[in-house]
């Protein structure tokens, strides 16, 4: 019976864990993989005023846009009059994904390809165009693709007809942490038929009708300089910066890649997720996170010494940052590991922040590097996180720990592991 | 001389569908069915309405089915507004 632990069990499966292959990164102070390391190495920001729309007489004038992307550019044109701004991005950046991998999907069998992404809003900016033409002109001049191009599923959708990735395909919306639980639900596709699955998300709500859905929640920076709208951990915290874009991965069997020869940038080691109680009028919020994450690291088999960098949700609004500092001091102690959160240059991306921070952390892996939090200028001394701060610190980064909380009380929790070169 | 020409079915078919991978706009593209140019039933739905708004002639979506082709559907509107 000695062997037969579930730890010992999933110690001794280690080579069957999924690796991710490709990346793909559309975000606001980078568009493409490269563009986007080297500026969150440098603690470059992307956010700024909105410029896509005349803002000013709404609460909220700072975001993180994706800038110099032209969807003419980036996607043909008889797909891109088809989708959302939303699907662009997410089209982009599956592509590089797969190019990334160097995988040919023509060459693989259409049916053991994969596709599920996160998404949060869906295409807000093509319904609201939509909507206006239907308010001024009438419904005959609402266009037939709003059928198709605003809902949850569309860029898995269009990925899946674009490539023919016919195995089973998905979209998962629990907010920023569905960006994690995506990654979660391709590795259960990777127990069953498919070899490999293409996977992340992007969101892009930056129009008026999208930005007034957010603000609805109150936990957005009002604040108007783009360098201290977005504090996580800071004593000055006053919300969060909405963004847009996010980030696109290709998650493939281990086995499979290993035999094509692909060269993996990390493995998904292990992942869990939680759901808080219903906040109750007079009673302090509590957060079911650390549950998360301890059940994060069991399914990896890694102990909290183990994990040398954990990416925070870092929403930014102050009660939010104390209950997750909390869960972090809680699993591994006071000040007991170093904690960051890149997103402070990105702005919340919801379903693709999570995403394009578990593309943060295989790079991290990658370069034995942790990037920083832009911004703040000391984390609270009573959440007792060390916080990386202001520049990237040096250091080998075997297990890369990233967090998403999403509005309305998702938790997940993902663990990334290096993988031994064979 | 047609009150709608083959470049006015180009010009729509650029504007609110967008233009085939394969092929240009400009090509002989009359005869080829809108299916083998990559024009889904939709596509030719949102086409159907862009003539409608232009022309002001009502296209029913039943005749969106005989619309096949692009000098198929230059041919449909004429005869309607020939009537």
């Amino acid at each position: 019976m000695t062997d037969t632990s579930p730890r010992r069990a999933r110690r001794a499966s280690r080579d069957t864990r999924p690796v991710f292959t490709g990346i793909g990164v559309a975000a606001p102070n980078g568009l493409g993989t490269a563009a986007y390391w080297a500026a969150t190495l440098d603690g470059k920001s992307g956010l700024g005023r909105i410029t896509r729309f005349d803002a000013e007489r709404y609460p909220v004038r700072v975001a993180g846009e994706v800038s110099e992307f032209d969807d003419t550019e980036h996607v043909p044109s008889r797909l891109a009059v088809q989708t959302d701004h939303w699907s662009h991005l997410g089209l982009t950046a599956a592509d590089w994904a797969l190019r990334d991998a160097g995988l040919d999907p023509a060459t693989l069998p259409e049916y053991e390809m994969a596709v599920v992404t996160a998404s949060s809003s869906g295409g807000t900016e093509f319904g609201q165009r939509e909507i206006e033409k239907l308010w001024s002109k009438g419904p005959g001049y609402v266009g037939v693709y709003q059928s198709i191009a605003w809902f949850y599923a569309a860029t898995t959708g269009q990925i899946s007809i674009r490539y023919g990735m016919r195995g089973p395909c998905g979209v998962i919306c629990a907010e920023q942490a569905g960006g994690l639980d995506v990654l979660a639900q391709g590795r259960r596709l990777l127990r069953g038929q498919a070899r490999v699955v293409v996977t992340g998300g992007t969101d892009a709500s930056l129009c008026p009708y999208g930005l007034v859905a957010q603000i609805s929640t109150g936990l957005l920076s009002t604040r108007d300089d783009p360098e201290r709208a977005y504090l996580p951990f800071d004593a000055d915290a006053c919300g969060y910066v909405p963004g847009e874009g996010g980030a696109m991965l290709v998650m493939e069997d281990a086995a499979a890649a290993r035999e094509r020869g692909a060269r993996p940038y990390g493995a998904l080691a292990g992942h869990g997720a939680t759901f808080d109680p219903r906040p109750r009028p007079g009673r302090e919020a509590t957060s079911n996170l650390r549950r998360a994450i301890i059940s994060a690291l069991e399914d990896a088999g890694v102990e909290p010494g183990e994990v040398d960098v954990v990416f925070a949700d870092a929403l930014g609004v102050p009660e939010r940052d104390r209950l997750e500092a909390q869960a972090i001091s809680a699993v591994f102690g006071p000040h007991g590991v170093p904690v960051t959160a890149p997103k402070t240059m990105t702005g919340r991306l919801y379903a693709g922040g999570a995403p394009l921070d578990v593309a943060t952390a295989l790079l991290a892996v990658r370069d034995g590097v942790i990037p920083p939090t832009v911004g703040v200028r000391a984390a609270a001394p009573s959440y007792e996180l060390d916080l990386v701060r202001s520049t990237a610190r040096d250091g080998p980064v075997r297990n890369a720990l990233v967090l998403a909380t999403g509005h309305g009380g998702f938790n997940a929790a993902l663990l990334i592991t290096a993988t031994d070169p064979s | 001389m047609p009150a709608f020409t083959l470049d006015d079915m180009r010009s729509i078919m650029g504007g609110c569908a967008g233009v085939p991978e394969s092929l240009d706009l400009g090509d002989d593209i009359g005869e080829i069915s809108f299916a083998e140019l990559g024009y889904d039933s939709l596509a030719v739905l949102e086409m159907a309405a862009r003539i409608q708004q232009r022309l002001g002639v009502r296209i029913p979506d039943d005749a969106v089915e005989e619309m096949r082709t692009p000098q198929a559907a230059v041919d449909y509107v004429n005869r309607r507004l020939a009537a």
